[in-house]
This record gives structure tokens, C-alpha cells and sequence, in this order.
């Protein structure tokens, strides 16, 4: 069964925070991707996916329009910039910040339950 | 239906621009998820390789008979080497743009992965022309 998150429930396990001008309660992920590659992103990630990265830029914003990815949290306690802010919020995307490095964020994540894959099968 | 975009070289900061236009367009056009998504992947992988190796470029796309063509040129260096290019994990982008998360040599596999045919014309010290087709399958009754 697929198991699906909403928003407000991710925070708590991330132990993140909205970025409050982003927040949005209708968002709910069956999956999610860590990577700071993202070429990487771009070839694997499925649908309604939380993306985890450390990488701060706008590119990070402007894949996740392209691949219709809703929700982003930003680890090892990064915070986007204002433009990346600006962005995310006229196309929807809700921004999530965690203190918590990237191995630990998909393990508390996958410990809360979302435990199936982001990305397509690999061959 | 046609298409243009002027990709600008200057900036890498607005690299995707127009893959994103092109996105909202097709969205517009009410056509299928899966076919907008490998387009805006296509074309967003071609767009950052002319941005980043090309200063800059123009996209042109149309879409007729259940068929999009992505046409991205530029004057850039060309491609010396086009096998060597198609490699998974071969790349020539500099450090800046893999700091921007791109440069792994994933670019011109991610176009073709995502495109129903895909052909580079390129000569080197004159430029590049990619030029993708994504098929649009018909609708299922």
C-alpha cells in the first residue's frame, strides 16, 4: 500500500521548518530523493516526491517546476535564497529547511513510513 | 504551432527560463503529463549545455502532427567528439556548474533518454544544432 505524508507530518520528522511565505497544507508526497546532482533528479525522480538536497540554487527551484516536484527540504541547515523563495512560492512548491545532514533525513523520513522509492527503476 | 526563445549566454543564473516558458505552454495546451515532463527535461539538458558551453543560443519548437521538435542552436565551439559526448558521465563543464548542480555528463543522456529520436549536427569552431522529437501518442478512447 502506498503510504502518503502530508506536509505537516514530514516537518515532524525532519524536524524542519516551513519557509512560512512557501507553506502550503494541500501537499502530500508518496516518496522522496536525496541528491544534489540535479541531472540526477532530472533522469530518475517519479511523481509527488519530496526532494532532500544541500544544494542551494535557483536551479534547484526551477528542476523541481520541470519535474513537477511540490515540496523541497533543504538539509544540513541551509535556507534558501530569497529568489529561490520568490520562485518556489509563484509556482506552488512549498520549502521545508532541516538541520539534519541528508543520510539522516532519508533515514527519520523512511523510519516515518515512506519507505518507497522516489526515483524509476534502473537498469 | 510555433515556438522561440532567445537562450542568453550571460547569465547562469537564468539557464532554464526557457524550458520553463515552453513547460507552462504545453501545460496550457492541455497535453499529456508524461509527454510535457520529457520535453522539459529535453529541452532544459539542451538549454544548460548552450548556456554553459555555447554562450547562448535559440530554441525553436513546433508542434505539429502529434509531434514535438525541439530545435536548439547555437554558435557556440561544437562538439569535437559526439560519441565521446553521449557517454554517461563524460563532461567538459567547467567547476561553476557543477557547484550549480549539472556538469556530471548526465545532459546529453538525459535529452535522448526523454526524446523519440534525437541528432546532433555540430562542427567545431562553428556551432551546435540538437534537434529533439518527442512523439505524442494519440489519445485512447
Amino acid at each position: 500500500m502506498l503510504v502518503t505524508m502530508k506536509i505537516s507530518e514530514v516537518v515532524t520528522a525532519l524536524e524542519a521548518q516551513i519557509v512560512e511565505e512557501t507553506a502550503r497544507d494541500d501537499v502530500e508526497i508518496i516518496s522522496a530523493c536525496g541528491a544534489d546532482l540535479m541531472s540526477d533528479v532530472m533522469a530518475f525522480v517519479k511523481d509527488r516526491v519530496l526532494l532532500l538536497t544541500g544544494l542551494i540554487n535557483i536551479q534547484v527551484i526551477r528542476t523541481a517546476i520541470l519535474m513537477d516536484i511540490e515540496a523541497i527540504c533543504f538539509v544540513r541547515g541551509k535556507s534558501p535564497s530569497q529568489d529561490m523563495i520568490d520562485m518556489a512560492k509563484e509556482n506552488g512548491i512549498v520549502l521545508l529547511k532541516s538541520r539534519l545532514p541528508l543520510f539522516l533525513a532519508c533515514g527519520k523520513l523512511y523510519g516515518a513510513g515512506v519507505c518507497q522509492g522516489g526515483v524509476r527503476e534502473i537498469d | 504551432m510555433e515556438y522561440h526563445y532567445a537562450v542568453s549566454g550571460e547569465d547562469f543564473s537564468l539557464a532554464g527560463n526557457a524550458s520553463s516558458e515552453m513547460k507552462k505552454t504545453l501545460k496550457r495546451l492541455g497535453l499529456p503529463p508524461e509527454i510535457i515532463k520529457k520535453t522539459a527535461v529535453a529541452m532544459y539538458e539542451a538549454e544548460m549545455n548552450m548556456v554553459v558551453h555555447a554562450g547562448g543560443g535559440d530554441a525553436h519548437i513546433s508542434i505539429e502532427n502529434n509531434c514535438i521538435t525541439i530545435i536548439m542552436r547555437d554558435t557556440g565551439p561544437g562538439i569535437a567528439d559526439i560519441d565521446l559526448a553521449m557517454q554517461d558521465g563524460y563532461s567538459t563543464a567547467p567547476e561553476k556548474v557543477q557547484q550549480l548542480g549539472f556538469g556530471a555528463g548526465m545532459g546529453l543522456p538525459n535529452m535522448k533518454r526523454n526524446s523519440d529520436e534525437l541528432v546532433i549536427d555540430s562542427t567545431p569552431g562553428e556551432g551546435t544544432t540538437v534537434t529533439m522529437k518527442i512523439r505524442i501518442p494519440e489519445a485512447q478512447e
